[in-house]
């Protein structure tokens, strides 16, 4: 076998056993937490004969290991079984969550991860001068301030007081307000679903884009001190064509892994964004079930979510190897 | 008579009162409901208009939540649920009792029997015709001994029930003369059926039908053209609703503001006043029966001690509480739970005073040891808990005595910490009547008496009360449990909270209700866009 699937084939079991481990983790977890699905429902209306009635229904009676592996029994035949809370099968909830999410998460990423690198690109091209440090600076000003302050400060611009309105009119079209929140559904189409997450897009892409931005700019002016650089130069190649031909290449191993660290992020890591927005994504979904103790939401979202991160991971890694004729062929 | 009515259809003009409201009044006046609205037609000029979409911004959803209505806890679902179902009765914003799905009903001289004629020829949404089998099939749901509902401790009492042709008849085990205050909980949504083979299916007989239902993130509902209570120009205005989940409190005023929803709920009392200064949007507040309290279990040291009970509540400064907690939007609490919101209130009840003196006076008495008395709090006990325990210990203090607080985590704190810990900060959302009120929390028996307040000759007044039915003889009984539970209970009570909502200005025919927020979830039904 080729040396690279025995590599995926390896790194798949391994993920099937993280996966396993974040599973058995979680469960432990849910179970430390005070409380259970039948308290958080009826909450300050409990009485101890509803509470018996729902503990029964809800078959939390059953001691925690019986539990976890009728779980277990059920996901290994794709089965998640159905939420405790409002009975409703989790695979249909997680799979037009998780939709909204990729929805989301691909948009972001399509506007962020080429901008970051076209940036990473220029800051180098003009380092230490104005271009760099404009670009720098804008950047890292906009990761510094926390996601819901971005986001109160976009809405409060874009939506309520409505400054981009005289862009509009110079675009020559009607002022519109930006929709302050994005709460999308099966029934809007494309261009309104688009519209709709406007906002929220622009706030991720600050958000993601100046880690990005700083690694490709750094990859960079790592490989420009090498010698084959200054040989390029010396042949007379534009600076351009010199980071774009012959360092950036040298340089996709680091930028590929923080754009995959970045993506696992716009799917997982998302939440405060989510709730601002009130956008129907994976990380709201999560933090209800686990606010009303949905252990079997609770599993399903975060297995999913764990599967995402060791999934990316082990494409930035092939990526990173493939990149390199050294890892490439071994010796 | 037609100055009166013309005061009223003035009121209707300026939104102060609905259309339906108007109606009944003319009818209480011998006045037919043709004249009545041609009255209505040629002196008011804002009649309500048909048509439009009302969407509306609501804090409290999740995506655990269901449409069945036994588990309703939150304001989204409750919001949605009280436009597509419909209870027996319903409090009106008067405090009084007007029918819905039931027609007319009796109480028997002990108010022990109660007989609910179920509306003639009305239809579930789903079409089929609404009997009194399932007013008491919905009611078997709710109260029988698999029952999971949140209403299960409102129709615990029920003895018997029985269907008599067109008349659902139901026996108490106590006699109960507000019996059909219990029967508007909004729990008890009549359900073809009593929901028993789709508890989740929500078909009922409200003016407006489920169309689609995304947990957590909005319902959609359009009207019910079959609707009993009468035409769209009527009743019930809109041809859709939309209820969206905005939990975040920036983002709903930002909805708000942005023109995206029509009205909001939970207005944050620091931002209330700033909101009403924009130009489009009205801030409306009204006073309910909501409030907060810090309560302690009197059978526990150091609690089992009166005077140090006295101490305490001596030592609230309510008035600070009101201001700066609840930046104006609410009224002193009196340390029982009732207030002027409430039917049969007595309002010569003395107000409480915040006085130093005095604290330190029953302090000393009390022969506390002068270890700390902790009190637990968390941000979600009620918004502003953390601070408005803080403003007490600091009032404690310069009265010398020693209170500290416990921060709780939010999560867990109703099942760890409330009517767990002998002291802590709660709220109660309040009830319709004061039997309703007592019943819940301060009847020993109670599964939720969170002071352990048993008191044998407070349990027997208030059943005495409850069969009452000479008003000015219960309102008396009422009286001395109040002044009971102000000396000597463990509930400290420092304000009662408003229920604050912004609307848009386009929004037409809005009047103030106390029984709940968005003039008690029927802006839906009684508004109307300009």
């Amino acid at each position: 076998m080729h040396p690279i699937a025995t590599l995926v084939a390896q790194r798949l079991a391994l993920g099937l056993l993280l996966l396993l481990a974040a599973s058995a983790l979680i469960f432990g977890l849910t179970e430390i937490l005070p409380g259970d699905a039948a308290q958080a429902r009826l909450g300050q209306a409990a009485t101890p004969e509803s509470l018996a009635n729902l503990r029964e229904e809800m078959g939390l009676n059953r001691p925690a290991l019986t539990r976890y592996f009728e779980w277990l029994g059920g996901i290994v035949t794709f089965d998640l079984g159905n939420a405790l809370t409002n009975r409703l099968p989790i695979a249909e909830q997680v799979s037009s969550r998780m939709a909204n999410t990729l929805f989301l998460a691909f948009w972001a990423a399509l506007i962020s991860v080429p901008l970051a690198i076209v940036l990473g690109l220029i800051a180098v091209r003009y380092q230490n001068r104005w271009p760099d440090k404009v670009i720098s600076g804008v950047t890292l000003a906009s990761i510094s301030l926390p996601e819901f302050m971005i986001s109160y400060i976009l809405i409060f611009f874009f939506a309520v007081q409505s400054l981009g309105w005289g862009l509009w009119g110079m675009l020559g079209m009607d002022p519109v307000a930006f929709p302050s929140f994005a709460s999308i559904s099966s029934r809007m189409s494309l261009g309104e679903k688009l519209w709709a997450i406007s906002l929220p897009v622009m706030v991720l892409t600050l958000v993601v884009l100046a880690h990005m931005m700083r690694m490709t700019r750094a990859a960079i002016l790592n490989v420009m001190q090498s010698a084959y650089i200054e040989t390029a130069e010396l042949k007379g190649l534009t600076t351009f064509s010199v980071i774009y031909r012959h360092a950036f290449p040298n340089a996709i191993a680091p930028i590929v892994n923080v754009v995959m660290i970045n993506l696992a992020y716009l799917v997982v890591g998302v939440v405060v964004v989510e709730v601002v927005f009130a956008y129907p994504g994976m990380g709201q979904y999560l933090v209800d079930a686990v606010v009303k103790r949905d252990v079997p939401v609770v599993l399903a979202c975060g297995v999913i979510f764990a599967a995402v991160y060791i999934i990316f991971n082990m494409v930035a890694d092939l990526v990173s190897i493939l990149a390199n004729p050294r890892l490439r062929h071994p010796k | 008579m037609t100055k009166e009515l013309e005061f009223y259809s003035k009121q209707v003009a300026r939104g102060d009162m609905t259309r339906r409201e108007f109606m009944g009044k003319a009818a209480a006046l011998g006045v037919s409901a043709a004249v009545a609205s041609g009255m209505l037609a040629t002196r008011v000029d804002a009649a309500p208009v048909a048509g439009g979409s009302y969407k509306m911004g609501v804090q409290g959803g999740e995506s655990t939540n269901s449409q069945d209505p036994a588990t309703w806890a939150s304001d989204v679902p409750i919001a949605g649920g009280g436009l597509w179902g419909e209870t027996l009765v319903q409090v009106e914003a008067d405090g009084s009792v007007g029918g819905r799905v039931a027609e007319s009903w009796e109480g028997s001289a002990d108010a022990k029997t109660w007989r609910f004629k179920v509306r003639q020829g009305i239809e579930f949404s789903n079409g089929q015709a609404v009997t009194a089998e399932d007013v008491m099939r919905t009611m078997e749901r709710h109260s029988n001994d698999e029952s999971k509902s949140g209403a299960l401790g409102i129709v615990q009492g029920i003895e018997s029930m029985r269907v008599d042709g067109d008349t659902f008849e139901l026996t108490m085990a106590v006699g109960n003369a507000d019996l059909p205050y219990l029967m508007s909980d909004y729990h008890l949504v009549i359900q073809p059926g009593g929901g028993f083979d789709n508890p989740t299916g929500a078909v009922s007989t409200g003016p407006y039908m489920l169309e689609n239902d995304e947990p957590g993130v909005r319902m959609n509902l359009v009207r019910n053209p079959n609707y009993w209570g009468g035409d769209q120009a009527t009743i019930a205005h809109y041809d859709d609703v939309e209820v969206i989940v905005l939990n975040d409190a920036t983002a709903r005023t930002a909805a708000l503001q942005s023109g995206q929803v029509d009205s909001i709920n939970r207005v944050e009392p620091k931002i209330a006043a700033l909101l009403d200064r924009a130009p489009t949007i009205d801030v409306r507040s009204t006073s309910g029966r909501g409030h907060y309290v810090f309560i302690m279990h009197i059978d526990t040291a150091p609690f089992d001690s009166n005077e140090l009970r006295l101490a305490l509540k001596h030592a609230l400064n309510r008035q600070e509480m009101v201001d700066k907690i609840l930046q104006g939007y609410g009224s002193v609490g009196n340390d029982m739970p009732i207030n002027a919101a409430y039917p049969l209130f007595d309002d010569t009840i003395p107000q409480r005073e915040f006085d130093l003196a005095k604290a330190a006076e029953h302090y000393a008495k009390s022969g506390h040891d002068g270890s700390p008395i902790i009190l637990r709090t968390a941000d979600g006990a009620f918004p502003g808990a953390v601070d408005a325990a803080a403003l007490f210990q600091q009032s404690c203090q310069a009265a010398g005595i020693p209170l500290e607080i416990k921060r709780e985590p939010n999560d867990g704190y109703w099942s760890e910490v409330w009517n767990v810990q002998p002291f802590c900060c709660s709220y109660w959302g309040g009830r319709p009547v004061q039997d309703q009120m007592y019943t819940t929390a301060y009847l020993s028996s109670a599964d939720w008496n969170d002071t352990r307040w048993k008191r044998p000759e407070f349990d027997e007044m208030l059943l005495q009360a409850r069969a009452e039915l000479d008003e000015a003889k219960r309102k008396e009984v009422y009286s001395m449990m109040g002044r009971m539970l102000r000396e000597e209970g463990g509930l400290l009570v420092p304000m009662f909270n408003d229920f604050v909502d912004a609307v848009s200005t386009n929004i037409q025919g809005w009047s103030t209700d106390p029984n709940g927020p968005q003039m008690n979830w029927q802006a839906a039904i009684k508004t109307w866009k300009a």
